[in-house]
């Protein structure tokens, strides 16, 4: 577009001899259009509700925004969440690297199912999701009786948000490295193969560092989703203040107590871990990039 | 074991075979001097045959191409020779071990990939010093192999770049000496040149040839490329639709190829349907005569002084007249069909339209699916009258 532009301008300038009065061609009107529109979009669906946010939280002052965040409720669910997350996100990460290695480095019979059942929580919705263990797990469920007999409780506990979690935010991992890790073929594990190594040296020291910033960009990403999910947890939580709730279904509680100040002083830690991860998403984009630069650059 | 410069022997190799195959499913006669020997294999993916009863075996210190058109089969054969695939059926001996069962880090290869698969996250030296340290040599023993291979490659000074900082011809060499590091006993190179610009590729082709060589190590590399195969190999193997169609020396295989696949895919060759309408080439019984004519079959002149049997030769127009570099390329019409001719580029130039003399020193015929040469005969008559 850019050289168009530049070919119209120096058309119209060749044809007046006033390159200065050359009117604005419909390319420009374009552009600005486009950049207004997006940057409105952007100000109207994410600046603003930032800004709300923000605002809403403070308007009683530092002290009650304080107060909201140091309340016992609110910790406890800050410490669910964070919880949640690191499990999920762990457990993502070893699921995430053998089904992308699987889907990769390998041939057999069913991979494509496969690779679409990993997709499988992209595309449900995940309320059904909630739904899908409390059939499974709840009081209808065949396992109920064994569950209650060991004392062990998944749904409207801990396990079935962790569960529920993981289920959600399962294809984060494999998405990401499938992609990369296609791209780099099977050559290198092959020849690594060649001269003797075995599977977990191949990994450790030919797959692993090849795919180290793919991985950490889907750890990252998954992160983000496993610290703000909301159906899911919402369905197989049961919403017991200090013990089944996580950040995002206190805030709601919250809010429909129509304590609005409280409910968005906890939404302004999800707020600011977000904007916490997008820097270092941003940064770690950054050095995958530098890093390919440097190296095509022969010294 | 064969070191040094290679031997062109075209009488010689029928009497001590070097690289001997069966097509069509015979047992080969078990042998024990053999390196490498693959017997009655096959390999299908889906209803694709890969491979259709291989046979051959390489006798130690042998350089051999893997020569074939893309999909007839070379590279599945060097991939099942490595371990990286498995065949359906049949037997995969190296150094007279049965290895179908083996891991590819046990069988005591060493394989060269087509895009090279150098790890890109590591320096040439950690690249070429991978395997010894996988087998757990120590330290100063994998310095001291690296400096080796890096002095042998003329890399020494590059030793510490990543993969990415190298020109195609180095990463290539860099492929080369890691999968010499751990001294393995047999060398599996497949396309070793295809990526590399057209200039570099005859330089390293030579020097990969002398190495080879040198080192004395038994080394199959797989190619398209018929010039690259007669010019590497001591040996070639002429692979078809999964199944292998001739093997032996270079010159062997273009002197007499046993099957019209063979001298189509070898030099430069026209088919004829039928050779006897050519002067000299009477009809011998039969009815039906495909042949197959190849430019150095042909002498083409202007006129009888340029003609040695001026009688015995074919009146012909020229349709075609292109500059080669060190010859000119001449399409010629006889008798209604297109042949192909060179010519001095000393001598007076032919141009589209002339008329001009053909004599056909040499017809392949493939009658009975037996290739046979054929002589001029009105040459030879017109010789005994003079």
């Amino acid at each position: 577009m850019a050289t168009s532009i530049m070919q119209n301008r120096m058309f119209s300038s060749d044809s007046r001899a006033k390159p200065e009065l050359a009117p604005v061609s419909a390319e420009t009107l374009v552009k600005w259009l486009l950049i207004f529109l997006s940057a409105a979009f952007l100000v109207v669906m994410l600046i603003l509700p930032l800004i709300l946010v923000g605002a809403e939280a403070l308007s009683k002052g530092w002290e009650a925004y304080v107060a909201a965040l140091a309340e016992p409720f609110a910790q406890k669910a800050l410490l669910l969440t964070v919880e949640a997350t690191v499990i999920a996100v762990l457990l993502n990460t070893v699921f995430g690297v053998a089904s992308a290695w699987l889907l990769t480095k390998f041939d057999f019979r069913g991979k494509a199912v496969l690779g679409s059942l990993i997709d499988l929580p992209f595309a449900i919705s995940p309320v059904v999701a909630g739904l899908f263990f409390i059939m499974l797990f709840g009081r209808m469920s065949p396992f109920y009786p064994t569950l209650q007999a060991y004392h062990a409780a998944v749904v409207f506990a801990v396990p079935g948000i962790i569960l529920a979690t993981v289920f959600v935010t399962f294809p984060f991992i494999t998405r990401e490295l499938v992609p990369v890790m296609e791209a780099q073929g099977r050559s290198e594990e092959e020849a690594a193969a060649t001269m003797g190594a075995g599977g977990w040296t191949i990994f450790r020291y030919v797959t692993l560092p090849n795919i180290k910033w793919g991985l950490i960009y889907g750890i990252i990403l998954c992160t983000a989703r496993a610290m703000g999910e909301f159906g899911a947890v919402s369905v197989v939580s049961g919403h017991i203040r200090g013990k089944t709730n996580t950040l995002p279904l206190h805030i709601e509680i919250l809010y429909n107590e129509y304590n609005f100040t409280a409910a968005f002083a906890v939404a302004s830690i999800l707020v600011f871990i977000a904007i916490l991860i997008l820097v270092l998403r941003n940064m770690v984009e950054w050095r995958t990039q530098n890093r390919r630069i440097q190296r095509q650059r022969p010294h | 074991m064969s070191v040094g410069g290679r031997k062109i022997d075209a009488s010689g190799a029928s009497a001590r075979t070097r690289t001997s195959m069966s097509v069509g499913g015979q047992k080969e006669v078990a042998s024990m001097a053999y390196e490498v020997e693959l017997k009655n294999i096959n390999k299908h993916y889906g209803d694709f045959k890969a491979s259709d009863q291989v046979n051959f075996g390489v006798e130690r210190g042998r350089l051999i191409g893997l020569l074939g058109p893309s999909g007839s089969g070379k590279t599945t054969i060097l991939r099942m020779i490595a371990g990286l695939e498995t065949p359906d059926s049949g037997d995969i001996l190296i150094a007279g071990e049965r290895v179908n069962e083996l891991a590819p880090g046990k069988r005591g290869i060493g394989f060269v990939f087509q895009n090279y698969a150098l790890f890109r996250h590591m320096t040439v030296r950690e690249n070429i010093g991978f395997g010894l340290k996988v087998q757990k040599e120590s330290k100063s023993r994998i310095r001291e192999r690296v400096d080796e291979l890096t002095r042998l490659i003329g890399l020494d000074k590059f030793a510490d770049r990543y993969p990415m900082q190298l020109s195609g011809g180095q990463r290539q060499r860099v492929a080369f000496a890691r999968a010499l590091a751990p001294s393995p006993r047999l060398l599996l190179l497949d396309e070793p040149f295809a990526a590399i610009d057209a200039k570099v590729r005859k330089e390293l082709r030579g020097w990969l040839r002398e190495t080879i060589h040198k080192l004395g190590i038994t080394s199959i590399f797989v190619t398209h490329d018929q010039d690259e195969a007669v010019e590497v190999a001591d040996d070639i193997i002429i692979t078809n639709r999964g199944r292998v169609e001739q093997a032996g020396t270079p010159l062997e295989i273009y002197r007499k190829p046993h099957t019209p696949f063979v001298a189509d895919f070898i030099g430069e060759s026209v088919h004829v349907p039928d050779y006897t309408v050519f002067k000299g080439f009477s009809a011998r019984g039969g009815s039906e005569h495909p042949g197959i004519i190849r430019p150095e079959f042909i002498e083409i002149g202007l006129d009888d002084r340029e003609i040695a049997m001026p009688l015995a030769a074919e009146h012909g127009i020229v349709r075609a007249a292109y500059f080669r570099g060190s010859n000119v390329g001449i399409d010629v019409e006889v008798k209604g069909q297109i042949l192909k001719a060179a010519r001095s580029l000393e001598k007076v130039p032919l141009q589209e339209g002339d008329e001009a003399l053909v004599l056909i020193h040499r017809i392949l015929s493939f009658e009975g699916g037996q290739a046979k040469t054929i002589a001029n005969q009105s040459k030879r008559k017109e010789s005994v009258v003079i």
